[in-house]
């Protein structure tokens, strides 16, 4: 994918609820991918990091992702979300469209709009929340550093 | 234990230390009661932890982990050391992952094993050593003791024609490193893409629909906080599991269940979507498959009202 201009986090959001309520068809599915590109930009440049231009197995969607979990493992939780999305993006752009399977093409392309919404979700609920802590309940302590100094810590 | 001999899955997992955590006496009641009650129909025994406490589920850890650890390791000593059970079942996603950390962290870090010695030896119990229990979920406690085939010679009212989208949601998987025993190749559990609850379910009759999301976060953590970023999660969970044609989602986690439930109501109300797929725990679902009543699995605890639905499908 080419390097497009970032779109605000709330664009993002207008966007998929749209391509959810449309449905989204199978030519939506370069955009769908961009956009979860876009929210995962969006995450590693709220970590104060350059967004890796790089590919993990031919997607930059995953080289992404995994730049974004790096120091964080809580960030796994959308691991599989991400890779359900490029699995959606190649059924519907590398699968050669037939006569009769068009209603399968339509129900996987429905379902790469929501994989990626929920996405958006995850991690725009993780952004605002970031201040606050951590999002996922298998997160590092809110507090770190707080070991040798905690209740366990101390006699 | 004082038998050395190594036992097979089934006869290890034939009785086990029953873990049921806090919310199975509380939201997830309907989780404890099924559980319990499939044990009783496939003859398998759960004795309960005695005087078991929280494993220190999010709130300890997030103030002070290796609290968590020795909370999760009492529990584990009792076990092993009162009781003299080699196995822990935790339904709960929370206290299962919880258990496996402590396990982890006990086996890998020197400062933890000083904190659970000392405050082991404060609250006078014996200190719980590394690998003295195994921690299993319900899952893996179906799957080995009964299996497959066990279920399929016991089905009396098959789930056939039901189909399921089935949620294990991000914990039971997550930190992989802290599940050594899953990814080991066939039969093993997989951390990517988790199928103990589709194997189990397809083995009672049920179809099993393709879905994505099922290791997707339910907005669990975020409830109190912030309600409206988990009903958003939530509603895009309950969509996606209608668009891949489920009528039901099986779940094996109170926090999930209860979100699903709770979200799907906020989310007619809040986002004005309204939809129709019963969340329906796994033991519940597995023991209407053996001939259990609805009441018997607490099908009327739970918020999401399915008894019409299991009566049109012949459960009932």
């Amino acid at each position: 994918m080419t390097a497009a201009a970032l779109r605000p986090l709330g664009e993002i959001g207008q966007r998929l609820q749209v391509l959810v309520a449309a449905p989204a068809t199978p030519a939506d599915a370069p955009e769908l991918l961009a956009l979860g590109e876009d929210v995962l930009r969006h995450w590693v440049l709220a970590k104060g990091l350059e967004p890796t231009h790089g590919e993990r197995e031919g997607f930059r969607l995953l080289a992404l992702h995994r730049q974004g979990a790096d120091g964080d493992p809580s960030f796994n939780a959308c691991r599989e979300t991400c890779r359900e999305l490029a699995w959606h993006y190649n059924l519907l752009t590398l699968q050669p469209a037939s006569e009769g399977e068009q209603d399968g093409r339509s129900k996987q392309a429905r379902m790469m709009a929501l994989v990626a919404n929920h996405l958006f979700l995850f991690i725009s609920g993780k952004l605002e929340t970031e201040a606050l802590g951590e999002f996922c309940c298998s997160s590092r302590p809110l507090r770190t550093g707080v070991d040798a100094g905690g209740a366990a810590g101390s006699e | 234990m004082s038998d050395k001999q190594p036992k097979s899955g089934k006869q290890k997992y034939a009785e086990v230390a029953y873990y049921p955590g806090c919310a199975l006496e509380g939201t997830g009641h309907a989780y404890n009661r099924s559980t319990k009650a499939l044990g009783k129909a496939l003859g398998l025994k759960l004795k309960e932890v005695e005087n078991w406490n929280c494993c220190g589920a999010m709130e300890v850890k997030n103030i002070d982990p290796k609290l968590q650890t020795y909370l999760s390791s009492r529990v584990m000593s009792i076990a092993a050391n009162k009781m003299k059970m080699d196995t822990v079942m935790a339904p709960c996603n929370g206290c299962y992952h919880n258990l496996k950390k402590a396990e982890y962290e006990l086996s890998s870090d020197e400062k933890s094993r000083e904190v659970v010695e000392r405050l082991s030896q404060k609250a006078g119990h014996a200190t719980y050593q590394v690998g003295q229990v195994e921690t299993i979920h319900a899952l893996d406690w179906i799957k080995e003791a009964i299996g497959e085939d066990g279920l399929r010679e016991r089905v009396k009212n098959s789930l056939q024609g039901i189909r399921i989208a089935n949620y294990y949601g991000c914990m039971y998987t997550r930190p992989r490193h802290i599940f050594p025993e899953k990814d080991q190749g066939p039969g093993s559990e997989s951390t990517s893409k988790p199928h103990f609850m589709d194997d189990l379910l397809e083995a009672a009759g049920a179809e099993n629909v393709d879905f994505p999301l099922k290791t997707a976060c339910c907005g669990g953590a975020h409830t109190l906080s912030d309600s409206d970023t988990s009903t958003r999660l939530v509603a895009n969970i309950l969509q996606a599991a209608e668009a891949a044609g489920a009528e039901v989602i099986a779940t094996e986690c109170p926090t999930c269940h209860s979100g699903l439930e709770m979200h799907q109501i906020r989310a007619e109300s809040t986002l004005g979507l309204k939809t129709h797929v019963k969340i329906i725990y796994f033991t519940q679902l597995l023991g209407l498959a053996l001939g259990l009543k609805p009441k018997a699995v607490g099908l009327h605890e739970n918020v999401s009202d399915s008894f019409a639905f299991v009566k049109e499908k012949g459960l009932a």
